[in-house]
């Protein structure tokens, strides 16, 4: 009869291992649809693929919080990895507010619809280019957490490359904008989604610099 | 049955209780500490496997006396158990994990000094070095398996999430195994020393098992270490599960593995036996103690990594605790005894009696020990150990290591094998061949213990003394056990 309940404890085990994946399967997609949401909205406006898309990041939003609550529920319910599980319960957390920011930005284009001149598409596309490359790395240095902890490190190198990219090309873009000859309100509104962008970059590096934390406290 | 014996058998349930309450820390301590296991799930593990261990394996001969079989009258048990319950129970309550055993070769040194037995020097040398050697010993298997299994799971990573889950269930396994060799190796030194006077009887279970009158004895037994476990042990737990250093699951693990290891390459008879017999070179023999392995696994994993989290006051406490557990039970022993001698007049230990007649010069002549040396003490009687020694001083020519010779062969013991107690035989753990050596000297008296065992010995080769060897150490050893238990029951000395 013991041994039938450690059997059911790996299952368990199994089955909430696969829970995380999918949390972070769904994050890495989320950044995915937001770089063609982005691309879609700077080539044709507020269309039917954007709003297609932002319907399916919203989707993602809603399944990924359903996800962490389970796997935190289940953490805590059946006491499993005492010693990492108010790290875990944090890094879920933090990655999820990645995709909230994901989805608030697009929200903004759709009910916002800013006017984005020309001149700028070009590095609005460089940004979100970056930022999505730091919330695929962010996922990558998640998964590492769990599975291979020794290669956390490799990748939460690449989140703060892809940020400070991302810094440069927003700084740029918001020198260029206000230097400019656009109304005040213009540029303070193209301002305000620069810095949305670029946001869920600076998000994807806090997460990894807690990750970096969490490996200290793993391994020494 | 007299109602005093089940008075004498609440000290053997005290001791019990408070060894639950102070050695389950030893197997689950860092498992609760790590959280990696409920407290509640620990207790309950432990107490089952506890009992399971005492009843099944425990009734083996090796360990059926334990360490109080040297104590010769009951009151006298009762007092040791007591004071080593006590000692046990306040280092408890400090929350010191001590060992028992120390706790109770206090308590008979105690015993020694009351009346006036002599004490084996080695058993404060073993105590001393217990303290020293095993944590060390546990220490450096501590540090190697922690080294080795991070770099296993440096090399080989596995999902956060699925080690939590192998550690959990090799937590449970260690700890289930280490409380079933708890109950196992401890039974005898609770219970005993009680099973003579057992108020038992067999009785079979629908015809397909049967449980023994010993068996029942150490259910009790057993049942106090349990319930100890479960009232009492969270404190010693919170001390080696994180109050000396905090602990991650897997060093958790380790401590409970190397403190196996430790136990099981150092102290099993049956493992030099095994290797002895296959011609293998063997691990010495040195004494360990539980405790002290756990401990010092927890400090090996803590000085591993760089040292800085132990707490060196609870480590401290700790080390006085050691020290403090067999002298307190020696003086709580000696001190009780005085009084249950002069004030409830028990009789709390047997005189014991010394004396060299012709057939002990005859034996000691054929064991090696020239008998003429002896023309001064013969024909004389001494009325305690440390009176026969101080005339054996006077002996001219005779050396101090063959004292302990001469005390076993001119020890007087009245025994005589009255027919109507061979029946307490059956249910006991002799063999059948055993037993019938016995029969056939039904009626005999005899005036030492050496006369006994040789008359058995003629009867029966199994009653037989097999050259000291490393591989005939535990049937040397079951046999005097078993030999003690005849020594007391056909005891004719009131």
């Amino acid at each position: 009869m013991k041994f039938d309940k450690d059997i059911r404890l790996f299952r368990r085990t199994r089955a909430l291992e696969a829970e995380i994946d999918k949390f972070l399967d769904l994050l890495s997609e989320g950044g995915l649809l937001f770089k063609h949401a982005v691309r879609d909205y700077l080539d044709h406006g507020s269309c039917d693929e954007f709003e297609d898309k932002l319907r399916q990041v919203n989707d993602i939003e809603s399944a990924a919080d359903d996800l962490r609550r389970s796997i935190e529920t289940q953490l805590y319910s059946q006491t499993l990895i005492p010693d990492a599980r108010g790290d875990v319960l944090g890094l879920l957390e933090n990655l999820d507010n990645i995709t909230n920011r994901i989805e608030g930005t697009l929200w903004g284009f759709s009910i916002e619809n800013p006017d984005i001149p020309a001149v700028y598409k070009e590095d609005f596309r460089q940004l979100v280019e970056m930022v999505v490359e730091a919330v695929e790395a962010v996922v990558l240095a998640s998964r590492a957490f769990f599975r291979n902890i020794d290669a956390v490190g490799d990748h939460n190198h690449k989140v703060m490359f892809y940020e400070k990219e991302a810094d440069k090309v927003s700084t740029k873009l918001k020198r260029a904008i206000f230097g400019s000859n656009l109304d005040l309100a213009h540029k303070t509104h193209l301002r305000h989604f620069v810095e949305n962008l670029d946001n869920v970059a600076d998000w994807s590096e806090d997460v990894a610099d807690r990750l970096a934390i969490y490996v200290i406290k793993r391994t020494h | 049955m007299d109602v005093s014996v089940l008075f004498f058998l609440t000290s053997g349930i005290f001791l019990g209780w408070a060894l639950g309450a102070n050695d389950a820390a030893n197997v689950f301590g860092t498992a609760v500490g790590t959280r990696m296991i409920r407290f509640t799930t620990a207790a309950l593990i432990c107490s089952v496997f506890v009992i399971l261990g005492a009843v099944f394996s425990g009734a083996g001969a090796a360990h059926t006396l334990g360490k109080l079989g040297a104590i010769n009258a009951l009151p006298g048990s009762f007092m040791v158990a007591f004071s080593a319950a006590l000692a046990v129970y306040l280092m408890t309550k400090a929350s010191v994990p001590v060992s028992t055993t120390q706790a109770i070769v206090g308590g008979i040194i105690g015993w020694n000094l009351f009346s006036e037995t002599l004490t084996d020097s080695s058993s404060l040398a073993k105590i001393l070095s217990t303290w020293v050697i095993c944590p060390i010993l546990s220490a450096v298997f501590a540090v190697g398996l922690f080294k080795l299994l991070n770099w296993l799971l440096h090399r080989y990573p596995i999902h956060l999430l699925r080690k939590d889950a192998y550690i959990r269930v090799g937590l449970i396994f260690a700890g289930a195994f280490g409380s079933y060799s708890l109950g196992a190796n401890n039974i005898g030194n609770v219970m005993g020393v009680f099973i003579p006077a057992s108020p038992f009887t067999d009785f079979s279970f629908a015809g397909l098992f049967t449980i023994t009158s010993i068996q029942q004895l150490f259910l009790i037994g057993a049942v106090a270490i349990g319930i100890g476990v479960i009232t009492y042990s969270k404190r010693v737990i919170t001390t080696i599960g994180g109050g000396l250093t905090p602990l991650s699951p897997i060093a958790a693990w380790v401590v409970v593995i190397s403190h196996s290891i430790v136990l099981f390459l150092f102290a099993s008879q049956g493992l030099e036996h095994f290797l002895a017999s296959y011609g293998l070179p063997t691990i010495p023999l040195v004494p360990v103690s539980s405790s002290q392995a756990a401990v010092g696994a927890v400090i090996g994993i803590a000085l591993v990594k760089g040292g800085r989290g132990v707490h060196w006051r609870v480590l401290g406490s700790i080390g006085l605790g050691w020290v403090a557990t067999p002298v307190l039970a020696g003086v709580v022993c000696f001190v009780g005894l005085f009084f249950m001698q002069n004030v409830f007049n028990q009789q709390v230990y047997t005189p014991v009696h010394y004396g060299i007649s012709e057939p002990v010069l005859r034996k000691l002549n054929s064991e090696g020990i020239s008998g003429h040396k002896f023309n001064a003490v013969v024909g004389e009687s001494f009325n305690s150990a440390v009176d026969f020694t101080h005339a054996l001083d006077q002996v001219p020519s005779l050396g101090g290591n063959t004292y302990p010779d001469v005390l076993k062969y001119a020890k007087l013991h009245d025994i005589f094998i009255d027919p109507s107690l061979l029946v307490n035989l059956e249910s006991g753990t002799l063999s059948k061949l055993k037993v019938a050596a016995v029969r056939l000297l039904a009626g005999r008296r005899f005036e030492h213990e050496w006369q006994l065992a040789d008359a058995l010995a003629e009867l029966e080769p199994e009653w037989q003394t097999l050259p000291a060897s490393k591989f005939n150490r535990i049937r040397n050893k079951n046999l005097k056990s078993d030999l003690t238990y005849l020594y007391r029951l056909f005891s004719a000395v009131d």
